[in-house]
């Protein structure tokens, strides 16, 4: 059978694995120029942290997580493909000690850090936090590294991937359409929302990090993900707007305080790049996929692009091999075919 | 008596703030299970301008409540005015809870900004909700300055430390018998609430309490609960504290049992 999956975000590209793997034969498209212009996943912070999320999010974000982040050390097993299983640390200055409490309260996986302890996981820190969290089963990726290598698996599996495309030359020859656009699927999927996030990328190899770091405030959270060679991603804020394209000075200023209240080394760092994007939402905060004729919906996935959509591929190579999907929970809606109007 | 604002009749005691919630479906369904009327929203500017937080306000519009735009994050006169202006046309109310920052740390109101801005806003149509201190000068000069509601702090924003001044809050009652005082900030717990509504404050409003609790919903119950017995309670004119015991049962007259 030949599917057509639209739009080579981290879903898209997910979606075509899977289905790729099973035997499938997959042409997947994007409008985007090319892999350097597309959507929101290449913002991503690539921080596969699913008793973090846990902290804001639904359980289900934590469970679905969780075997993500399994999928993501199979995909990208090499160290050269930037999977690294080195845990997170969520720290928090003095005077918001009431925050690393609170978070610790509403997440689990994790184990109190003071201290030495802090110091021997990321020496770099010592002497700046007395304390902190350590989620020792969290990891992280490299979202860029990790979507070029999904890209040369779908070569390798005999899949196309075109960008510059418009998908409604493509969508008459395929048996089935897997739609993965984001914010862009809006035009069927009219409950979609933008959640618009700011990031930016620095170099500072005068400061050694090997894990994301989350720092809690009670305005301004923030977190520093290592990309390698003293790269350093810097994000991400959450703003109800689905305005793109433009990083605020607020935002900006924001970011950096942020990050120099970290660790004041950044102030010495080069600023690479200034990024925003606007996160596809639905009102639950939590994904859906649902299947309209012979369309397959998977969007919604807001800021857990990289945690959650490895299971939803899965999901969807199993309906497509004529398995069900799983019940959803409690509070969570996958919608079915007449919901779809 | 049921609660007015600016001519409005209102059911409950409870107004909401909507940010930090985990989805805007657990916002709506804390809305409706609070039973609240009046919620309030932030103006980010950068949202304003274009209109892009469009899809948040709609839902918003489906809690069928009414909106009292804020002007949060706003660190001057000029910019908090033009919130004000921008909420105006995309909220369709003269309804403003105006918030002008003065300190970074503790985001505490600049007062002198805020009773121009006051001013200003009032002049031009505007209905002024000041979120301001308990300072009782401050408090005359923003009457003074067209506003008909007060809304003093209890402790800074988001800080959960309850009503830190309540001798300050009780003079501020006293003072001012016939303006409606809504408590602004620094709630953590319905105790809190409750005990702001014993001293005869009108209503208490809330956000990162009722939002950042680990189950919003309940938590927002908890509070309309709190904040209603409190209300009850001053309105049925409670006991003052004394110094001595007051038996309930009369010693005299009691027979003797030796």
């Amino acid at each position: 059978m030949k599917v057509l999956v639209v739009g080579a975000g981290v879903a898209g590209l997910c979606c075509a694995l899977e289905l790729a793997q099973a035997g499938y034969r997959v042409e997947l498209i994007d409008r985007a120029v090319g892999p350097e212009s597309a959507g929101c996943s290449r913002f991503a912070g690539g921080m596969l942290a699913p008793y973090c999320e846990g902290e804001n999010a639904h359980q289900l974000v934590t469970s679905l997580g969780v075997e993500s982040v399994e999928w993501w050390q199979k995909v990208l097993p090499e160290v050269d493909d930037g999977y690294r299983q080195l845990g997170s640390l969520v720290l928090a200055q003095g005077r918001d000690r009431g925050e690393l409490a609170r978070f610790a309260q509403r997440s689990s996986g994790h184990e109190s850090v003071r201290g030495d302890a802090l110091s021997e996981i990321e020496p770099e820190l010592a002497g700046i936090f007395p304390q902190g969290l350590y989620f020792a089963a969290e990891a992280h990726i490299d979202p860029r590294l990790a979507m070029r290598r999904i890209r040369s698996r779908l070569q390798e599996l005999g899949a196309t991937v075109r960008y510059g495309a418009d998908a409604s030359e493509y969508k008459g020859a395929a048996e089935l359409v897997v739609d993965c656009r984001g914010l862009a699927g809006r035009d069927t999927l009219s409950e979609l929302r933008g959640v618009k996030g700011e990031m930016l990328l620095v170099k500072c190899p005068a400061i050694r990090l090997s894990r994301p770091i989350r720092l809690l405030h009670p305005r301004i959270p923030l977190y520093i993900v290592p990309r390698g060679d003293g790269v350093y991603m810097i994000g991400a804020t959450m703003i109800e707007s689905d305005e793109q394209k433009r990083v605020s000075a607020r935002s900006l200023v924001e970011l950096l305080q942020g990050a120099f209240a970290l660790h004041p080394t950044f102030s010495e760092a080069e600023i690479l790049e200034l990024g925003t994007e606007v996160r596809p939402a639905f009102r639950d905060n939590l994904p859906k996929v649902c299947r309209k004729g012979n369309t397959i919906f998977v969007n919604g996935l807001y800021r857990h692009g990289f945690l959650l959509a490895p299971v939803l591929a899965q999901w969807v190579r199993n309906w497509v091999s004529g398995g069900e999907l799983p019940p959803g929970p409690d509070n969570w809606e996958i919608m079915n075919e007449d919901s779809m109007q | 008596m049921s609660l007015q604002l600016y001519g409005i009749e209102l059911e409950s005691r409870l107004l909401l703030g909507t940010s930090q919630y985990p989805s805007p479906a657990v916002l709506l369904d804390t809305i409706r299970e609070s039973r609240t009327d009046v919620v309030t929203v932030s103006l980010r500017r950068e949202s304003g301008t274009n209109r892009n937080g469009q899809a948040f306000w709609s839902l918003l519009r489906e809690a069928n409540v009414r909106v009292l735009p804020n002007t949060a994050g706003c660190y001057s006169v000029k910019e908090a005015v033009t919130t004000a202006h921008m909420a105006r046309e995309i909220f369709d109310t003269p309804w403003i809870k105006l918030e002008v920052i003065g300190e970074n740390d503790t985001l505490g109101p600049d007062v002198i900004g805020l009773v121009e801005a006051a001013r200003i806003l009032s002049e031009e149509g505007f209905e002024v909700f000041p979120y301001t201190t308990d300072d009782l000068v401050v408090a005359a000069k923003l009457v003074d300055a067209g506003c008909r509601v007060l809304m003093p702090l209890a402790s800074p924003i988001g800080s959960a430390q309850g009503l830190n001044n309540p001798r300050a809050l009780g003079r501020m009652r006293g003072h001012f018998p016939d303006i409606p005082l809504i408590i602004d900030a620094g709630i953590g717990l319905p105790s809190q609430a409750a005990a702001a509504m014993e001293m005869g404050y009108d209503a208490v409003l809330l956000n990162t309490a009722v939002a950042k609790a680990g189950n919003p919903i309940s938590m927002g119950r908890a509070f309309a609960l709190a904040i209603e017995a409190g209300h009850l309670a001053y309105e049925a004119q409670p006991l003052l504290a004394r110094d001595m015991a007051s038996p309930s049962t009369p010693v005299l007259g009691k027979a003797w049992l030796d």
